[in-house]
This record gives C-alpha cells, sequence and structure tokens, in this order.
C-alpha cells in the first residue's frame, strides 16, 4: 500500500469521530465515497489475436448458388482486390467481448461519475431510451445510397430538426452534416469567406476576430480557413474589452467569431454592440453556441443580430460525444446566407421528402448527411421536452452552475477570476492560484486525486491563461446531492494538499494507470494512435 | 549499475533578508542587519527538503550525493538524514564566489545536476559559471523572479529525480534579478532540468518557451528578413528563441541587429543602432517584460526614443506568446521612453504578434 493510501484510510476509518468499524453504530452520514478501478493488465487487441480463432465463420454458397453466382470477388476489378489479407485480430466473439468489457471497467466513464469537470464539454444524461430508436432496424439497416422515396422517415426527422433548430436559435436555415462543432465552426468560416467572395471583397477581407476566452476552435478553424486571426483580451471587469474590438475592426475584417458565454462562463452583456461594431465595418458575425445549455429558450442568436451560428448537438442536446468519433453538429445561417450552406440539405415540398444542394454550396463537411444516429437522438431530446423543457433545462442549468460556484468558493485557495462577484451562466473557469502558492500542489495533481474519489475534472485548454485552472459545468442532469458530492471532494483533497500535499501530488493511487507521461502527447515520434504506428515507433524501436 | 550523482549547494544567508522585511538579502551588511533583526536561516532547511524528496523518489537506486562540506550542503545532506558520497572542502569568503566555486567544484566532481538552494542573486552566479549540466534552483531566496526555480524546495528534489531517470528533459531558463531601480532585470538563461508543472513560470511569464507561438511568430518575421529589411531583436527569451528558430544565435539580454545576412550586430547601444538602421527599412521586435509588461524603457534603453523614431513608430512589432500576456492579469502594457511624446504615440492599442497569422489586439499605456 503507497502512503496515499494509507492516508486516506486513516481518514475514512471514522466518521464524525465514531470509528467505522464500532459495533452497534452505524455512520449518520457516509463518509466520501472511495472508488478504485479494475485493473486487468489488458494487452492491445492486435497482441490477442490467435491465428486461426475466428469470430464468424460465414457458411460457404449452397453449390447452386455458386454455379448461378460464380465467384463474386472475380468480378470486382483488380485494382480494388487486395493482394494480402488484411492484418486483422483473430479472435473468437467471447474473446472480443471480454476485451471491451474489461477495458471498460479501465474506464472512469460519463454514467459512472458526476461528470462536472469537463466544462465546457456539456456533460449530460444522455437518456438511453433514445438508443432504441437508434437500433431499430427502421434506422440501424438504412443505406445512405438508397433512393430518397425509401427514407422519406428519415429525411422527415433531419427536416423537423432542423426547423426545430432554426426555431431556437432564430436563424432561416440549418445544415446538420458537420461531424462536430469544430467542423461546423469550419464551415460557418467558409460560407463567410464565400459570402465576401460572392461580393468581390474576399481578398480584402483577410482577418477574424475573435476573443481570448471564445473556445480556441474558432481560432483555429479561422486559421485552418487561411484568415489572420485577431484575439481580444477582457477588459477591467473582465468582459470582452469593446475598445479592443473597435481598434480591430476595418476593411480587413471578415468576421467576429465569438463564444458567449465564454469558457468562463461570462456572459457579454454588449454583445449586441459587437455585433453591430463587425456589420459596420462590413464583417459577418458568427455566434458558437456549442455550449447553448445555459440560453436555450432564453436567448437567441439572430435577435443578438448573428449571422451564422452552431450548436453541438452531443453537448446541449445530449447526444454522446463519442471520443473523437462522430459527435454532431449544426451550423445555422440567415436566408442570406442559405445559398452557401453545406449539402445537401432536406427541402419539403408539402408532400414529399427531397435532399438538395444549395445552389452556392461550400461542398459537403462529410459524405452524405450528417450522422443520422445523433441527429434522431437529438430530436427525441427535443420533442422529449418541449419548448418549456428546453428553457427549464437551461433554468437548472444556471441554477446548479450559480449553486455548484457557491460551495466551491467556500473552499479555501479557489477562486473565479474576472469579473468577480457576477453570476455566471452554465460554467466556471475556477483557479486553484492560491492554493498552488500556498502547498505547492497544482490544478493537475488536483484532478487526478478526484479520480480516488470516483470523479476528476479536465483543467482548461493551452495555453493556460487562467493559471492552475479548473473548469466545472454542472448541467441539468446533477442534483444538488451530486454537487454537494463534487464539491465536498474538492474541499477534501484542498485540505490535503495543505496537511498531506503528497498524497496529491502522487495521486491517483486507485487508478489502472498511475501516471500518463502526458510530454509524449505533444511529441510526433512518440504518439501511436495506431497499431501499425505502435509497432514501428515502440515495437520496433526497442527491438533494434 | 553506475549511481547517480547529484551535486549540492546551499547559499546560506539566502532568505535572511524576507523573513524580517527586507527586500533581499545580498551584501554583509543586510545579512547582518538581517541576523540583527532575529532571522533564522532557512535555506540548508529547504535544500534538504529537496534532497528528501529526490531520494524518497529513487528508493531503488544508488545516489551519491557531492556536497560541499559544512552549511554549504553537507549539513543540509545530513538534516534529510542521507550520508553524502563526498563532502567537498573549500575556502570561504563569505559572498557569491563560494556559490560560484562550488557549482565548478561540483561539476568536476561529476555531478550530473546540480541542486542549489537560494534567491535570484544565487542564480546570477550560478549563471557566472555556466555550468556544462542542468541545475535545478530549490527556491530558499527572498527574491524568486528567476524561472530556473522550481515551484517549491520538494518539486526541486521530484524534478531532479524524474530527470535522472529519464523522465524529464531540460530547457532554457531566464535569470532575472532586480536591478537599479528595483525593476527586474533579465541576465541570462541557464540550463535547467524542467517537468512542465514542478518548475516556476509565472513570476516573470518569463520562460514562454511555447513552442508553437515562437515558431509562428519566427515564422513571421522570418518572411520580413527575407524580403531584405533590417529586424533589431529586444532582449529576452521570446526574442532569443524566434532569433533560434531562425538559426541565428543572439545573446539574450542585448539587443542586436539581424538580416538576410545573419547577424549585423550583436548586443549594440543606441548610438549604434541609429547607425545601422540608418537608410534601411527597419523594424523593431520587442516582447514584453514578464508580470510589468513594458515594452520599452526598462531593459532595453538601448532601443532609444531617437532609434524608434528613425525606424518609425509603426514599425515597432511587439512579440509575445498567448500565455505571457495572460500573466500581465488584465494589466497594460507599458512605456516609458524617456520621451513623452514617443510614449503616447505608442500607448493605445497594439497588435501582439502572438503566432503564425496571429495577434493580440492589447492595451498599452505610459
Ligand atoms: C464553445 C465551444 N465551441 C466549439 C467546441 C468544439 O466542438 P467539438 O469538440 O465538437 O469539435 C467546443 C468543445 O469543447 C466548445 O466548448
Amino acid at each position: 500500500m503507497n502512503r496515499g493510501d494509507e492516508a486516506a484510510a486513516g481518514r475514512t476509518g471514522s466518521v464524525n469521530g465514531v470509528p467505522a468499524g464500532s459495533p452497534g453504530r452505524i455512520a449518520a452520514k457516509p463518509a466520501l465515497r472511495r472508488f478504485h478501478q479494475a485493473r486487468w493488465d489488458e494487452k492491445l487487441i492486435f497482441e490477442l489475436s490467435s491465428p486461426g480463432e475466428r469470430g464468424v465463420l460465414p457458411p460457404l454458397p449452397d453449390a447452386g448458388v455458386r454455379e448461378v453466382a460464380g465467384d463474386p470477388v472475380a468480378d470486382l476489378p483488380a485494382a480494388l482486390r487486395r493482394s494480402t489479407p488484411p492484418g486483422l485480430p483473430e479472435m473468437s466473439q467471447l474473446h472480443v467481448l471480454r476485451h471491451y468489457l474489461r477495458l471498460s471497467q479501465e474506464n472512469l466513464g460519463v454514467d459512472l461519475n458526476v461528470d462536472v469537470g469537463q466544462g465546457t464539454c456539456t456533460m449530460k444524461y444522455s437518456p438511453k431510451v433514445h438508443d432504441r430508436l437508434v437500433r431499430s432496424a427502421k434506422l440501424a439497416d438504412l443505406h445512405p445510397l438508397q433512393d430518397e422515396e425509401t427514407v422519406q422517415g428519415v429525411l422527415e426527422i433531419i427536416y423537423r430538426l432542423e426547423q426545430m433548430l432554426c426555431e431556437i436559435s432564430g436563424m432561416d436555415r440549418m445544415s446538420l452534416q458537420p461531424g462536430a462543432g469544430s467542423a461546423a465552426i469550419y464551415a460557418n468560416v467558409a460560407m463567410i469567406r464565400a459570402y465576401h467572395e460572392s461580393r468581390g471583397e474576399a481578398g480584402q477581407r483577410d482577418e477574424v476576430i475573435t476573443t481570448v476566452f471564445s473556445h480556441p476552435s474558432n481560432a483555429a478553424c479561422a486559421k485552418t480557413a487561411g484568415y489572420q486571426v485577431v484575439t481580444l483580451y477582457p477588459d477591467a471587469d473582465g468582459y470582452p474589452d469593446l475598445d479592443a474590438l473597435k481598434a480591430a475592426v476595418g476593411p480587413r475584417t471578415a468576421a467576429l467569431l465569438i463564444t458567449n458565454p465564454e469558457d468562463t462562463g461570462i456572459f457579454n452583456p454588449r454583445i449586441h454592440e459587437f455585433v453591430r461594431i463587425v456589420h459596420e465595418a462590413g464583417g459577418l458575425c458568427a455566434y458558437d453556441q456549442a455550449n447553448a445549455n445555459g440560453v436555450l429558450g432564453i436567448t437567441r442568436a439572430r435577435d443578438a443580430g448573428f449571422d451564422l451560428c452552431h450548436f453541438n448537438l452531443h453537448k446541449t442536446f445530449s447526444t454522446p460525444h463519442a471520443c473523437g468519433g462522430p459527435a454532431a453538429g449544426a451550423c445555422g445561417v440567415t436566408a442570406e446566407l442559405a445559398r452557401f450552406l453545406p449539402g445537401p440539405v432536406v427541402d419539403f415540398d408539402g408532400t414529399r421528402y427531397t435532399l438538395t444542394t444549395p445552389q452556392d454550396t461550400i461542398g459537403p463537411m462529410r459524405p452524405f448527411h450528417g450522422v443520422a444516429p445523433n441527429l434522431v437522438r437529438a430530436y427525441s431530446w427535443i420533442t422529449s421536452l418541449g419548448a418549456a423543457g428546453l428553457r427549464e433545462v437551461a433554468e437548472i442549468a444556471v441554477l446548479n452552475n450559480n449553486y455548484l460556484m457557491k460551495r466551491i468558493l467556500e473552499i479555501k485557495g479557489a477562486s473565479a477570476p474576472y469579473a468577480p462577484g457576477r453570476r455566471r451562466i452554465e460554467q466556471v473557469r475556477y483557479s486553484w492560484r492560491e492554493l498552488t502558492e500556498e502547498t505547492g500542489v497544482g490544478s493537475h495533481d488536483i484532478g487526478l486525486r478526484a479520480a480516488d474519489f470516483g470523479t476528476h475534472y479536465w483543467t482548461s485548454h493551452h495555453p493556460h491563461i487562467v493559471p492552475e485552472p479548473f473548469t466545472l459545468e454542472p448541467t441539468e442532469s446533477y442534483s444538488k446531492a451530486d454537487l454537494d458530492e463534487y464539491a465536498a471532494i474538492l474541499a477534501e483533497i484542498a485540505r490535503e494538499a495543505r496537511e498531506n500535499p503528497e498524497t496529491v501530488r502522487t495521486a491517483p493511487h486507485n487508478s489502472t494507470v498511475h501516471r500518463n507521461r502526458e510530454d509524449t502527447l505533444d511529441d510526433p515520434s512518440a504518439w501511436a494512435v495506431t497499431w501499425r504506428a505502435y509497432r514501428r515507433k515502440h515495437v520496433a524501436a526497442r527491438d533494434r | 549499475m553506475t549511481p547517480y550523482r547529484v551535486g549540492v549547494v546551499v547559499n546560506p544567508v539566502a532568505g535572511l533578508g524576507g523573513a524580517v522585511g527586507l527586500k533581499g538579502s545580498d551584501g554583509a551588511a543586510v545579512q547582518a542587519q538581517a541576523l540583527r533583526r532575529g532571522a533564522v536561516p532557512r535555506a540548508g532547511a529547504r535544500a534538504a527538503l529537496a534532497v528528501g524528496e529526490l531520494l524518497s523518489r529513487l528508493t531503488a537506486s544508488r545516489v551519491d550525493l557531492l556536497a560541499i562540506a559544512g552549511e554549504l550542503g553537507a549539513d543540509a545532506v545530513r538534516l534529510a538524514q542521507a550520508v553524502p558520497a563526498r563532502e567537498l572542502e573549500l575556502p570561504r569568503s563569505g559572498d557569491g564566489a563560494d556559490t560560484r566555486a562550488a557549482v565548478r567544484a561540483l561539476v568536476e566532481a561529476g555531478a550530473q545536476v546540480v541542486l542549489f538552494a537560494g534567491g535570484d542573486g544565487t542564480a546570477r552566479d550560478v549563471l557566472a559559471v555556466r555550468p556544462v549540466v542542468p541545475v535545478i534552483g530549490v527556491p530558499a531566496g527572498v527574491k524568486i523572479h528567476s524561472a530556473v526555480y522550481a515551484v517549491n524546495p520538494r518539486a526541486a528534489g521530484e524534478v531532479a529525480a524524474a530527470f535522472l531517470t529519464g523522465r524529464a528533459g531540460v530547457r532554457a531558463a531566464e535569470v532575472v534579478d532586480a536591478g537599479e531601480e528595483g525593476s527586474p532585470r533579465l541576465y541570462g538563461e541557464l540550463c535547467v532540468a524542467a517537468l512542465a508543472t514542478r518548475i516556476q513560470q509565472r513570476k516573470v511569464g518569463g520562460t514562454v518557451a511555447d513552442p508553437d507561438s515562437v515558431a509562428g511568430i519566427a515564422a513571421e518575421i522570418g518572411a520580413l528578413i527575407a524580403g531584405g529589411d533590417l529586424v533589431v531583436l529586444g532582449p529576452g527569451t521570446t526574442t532569443r528563441a524566434v532569433a533560434a528558430a531562425l538559426g541565428l544565435d543572439v545573446p539574450v539580454a542585448g539587443v542586436s541587429a539581424v538580416d538576410r545576412g545573419g547577424v549585423v550586430a550583436a548586443d549594440v547601444g543606441a548610438d549604434e543602432l541609429r547607425r545601422l538602421v540608418r537608410g534601411r527599412l527597419a523594424w523593431i521586435v520587442v516582447s514584453p517584460t514578464g508580470v510589468q509588461g513594458f515594452l520599452l524603457g526598462r531593459g532595453n534603453q538601448q532601443i532609444s526614443p531617437e532609434v524608434v523614431r528613425d525606424v518609425g513608430p509603426g514599425r515597432l512589432l511587439v512579440v509575445s506568446s498567448e500565455a505571457k500576456l495572460a500573466t500581465l492579469g488584465g494589466r497594460p502594457l507599458l512605456v516609458d521612453t524617456g520621451d513623452e511624446q514617443l510614449d503616447y504615440e505608442i500607448s493605445g492599442f497594439v497588435r501582439v504578434l502572438t503566432g503564425y497569422g496571429s495577434t493580440a489586439m492589447y492595451r498599452s499605456a505610459t
């Protein structure tokens, strides 16, 4: 047992001074939850391969069939045929199932913990009942190349979801094709460029303005599209600096890309003025509404004057985040910009749904029609709540956030920099600066120690503008008891940082992996996201 | 297995002044005053924490501690309940020369990394030796502005252990100390062992080494140079890293001029600069001093108001990573060239080049 465990065991060994194991006494209040991850020493699936083992043995075609059909592989053009079989793992079904179940136990997943620590990610409950719709053969067995006539049902869902998102944002049209938030932001930037091109101003307008606390995807997408990025810093009150905006706009301004509330949870009360100033300079305004959870049914992008906006369906609208896999983004525009939307989009003539490509489309953002299963989940989520329900979601999310903020700020050493004393919308970027200066224990360590209590947090995007940051976003899914538990965990870790910093600095103690070497994540010669790359960079290198 | 060899040196008077309300501990008079006021030496105890941490992290290996005898190192090792493998006896002079001689002796004795306990003044002495192995500062002084110090004593031990076992790299970190009038001055860079979150960054916002922004800024400056312009580079880690990314080696503490042909002049004064920029398209590239945010007038007086006017105030290029700007905590950038009219012209909003194709619109004031 390492030191951290002993310390922790000592602490939970008594409750309110009563030894936990005393005969006849039951603790009035449970101590903080302890968590211990399973450890399976599981190999990579490729290393589990056993030559000749099979998960499925498809029957050979009957003799009669073979006579009629011949060898179907021979019908494939030679260029499409592999000369060697693919190097896939050879395993039975049981072994595959066991492998993934083990991996799932070595995880601290969204449905296991009070997942409020992934601020900006809007972790909320994804109702499992929606998965029944997604798994239904009516959706699962569809093929994107099927004739439109045969998929009217799913086209109707996409069309109606677009209508709802238009209602929620005030925009005139939406594309549901982007695979995630950043893809939707990129689509918006591409439409902005197409708009300026259509007016012969694309060459002149080469700058995009954003704020330092807007999500970094905005700056990144603008740069990827070839724009110069101008970043605004907060003013003395902690709000985006209006004077800096005035100094930044001009004939080179293509657009403002802005998040509101910003990643700090602070709502920009002068957003109308930002939009007006950029419009007067001839630029467009795009609203990053990835985290719309706190303003749902309360404010609308179009009402604030924006020309474009986007939603992350995998945040606000409850669909799974999918960890780099298919999420779902939606980008919305005014009628004036609708002809540039990525396509195809779904149109309805009163009787039939059809797929049409907008006249001056920027082109597809991904193949076919977006991530259909997530569109169905988002549709189910919205319809199950209704308009009043959506507003209630926002109200509870904001209430939860401000309640949690109060609890967190009661912890000595924690603070919420910028706009002090003001309420936040749906999340807060906090700082442990004071605690770190006092104890030497940093935010990263505290986030890892939280894993020993069955939860975790993420710090913030890089660079860390807020020192020793952590970002909490308690959506409507969490109860008051959940939030109390979370705050109690952080209070406990802050106490440990003062009294036994070693326990925190060497955490986590009960996880599958003790600490990752994070520097290798930034090292292209070390990272390996495929088996092939792993073999080349690590196995081969070791054998040399 | 060959043992790890770690050098330990303590500046025994570091930190004396702090506890009794003095601004530093440099100089015999201040030290005597501090002792009179009841100051208790603490540098040795801080070094012992670092040594203890180091040993607790390397229990499976043999660690040979090389220490200067007495309160200059060996006492701290014993305080950590360890025994020095070698004790080096050195003549004492009671000032910075002791630190310099000690670091030289430890490197000669084969230390792979040197732990030194002290403050900014101690760091300057270590810098003067230019040790060929990485060092790690154990913060014990009153003034800790230099980025060569770990965030606390134990962290210094942790970093040393990580370095010895190949889990931490090295990087250049700034040595900063109060110059005249108390404003921080950059003295140079030391090679330190570093784990991202364990080595102090924030005080001067100095070590900006955010590789992405440096490479991006370098690409933009490189384009100016390729276009045939002369570029005057102010002092600092950022400008030096930018020059390095362009294959140019300029001193970290001085002002240099570069162009397509390479370094035109290094560490030059105002008159020389005026001569260099005469009749040429030129740019002045400066990076703000950390925390205080001075663009002009602190530590770079060589870039005099006349030089700025000769080049043209519109050709003053401010470069900084976003992270370093953030260390200003929202305070404006400052200019104090001694020419009020010029200061006024530069104040307002400046576009700070923060990376490739990226600028920040940032307030500046006089
Ligand atoms: C405000 C904001 N915008 C954009 C994004 C990017 O979305 P995605 O991760 O789906 O690409 C995020 C994700 O964290 C976000 O919080």
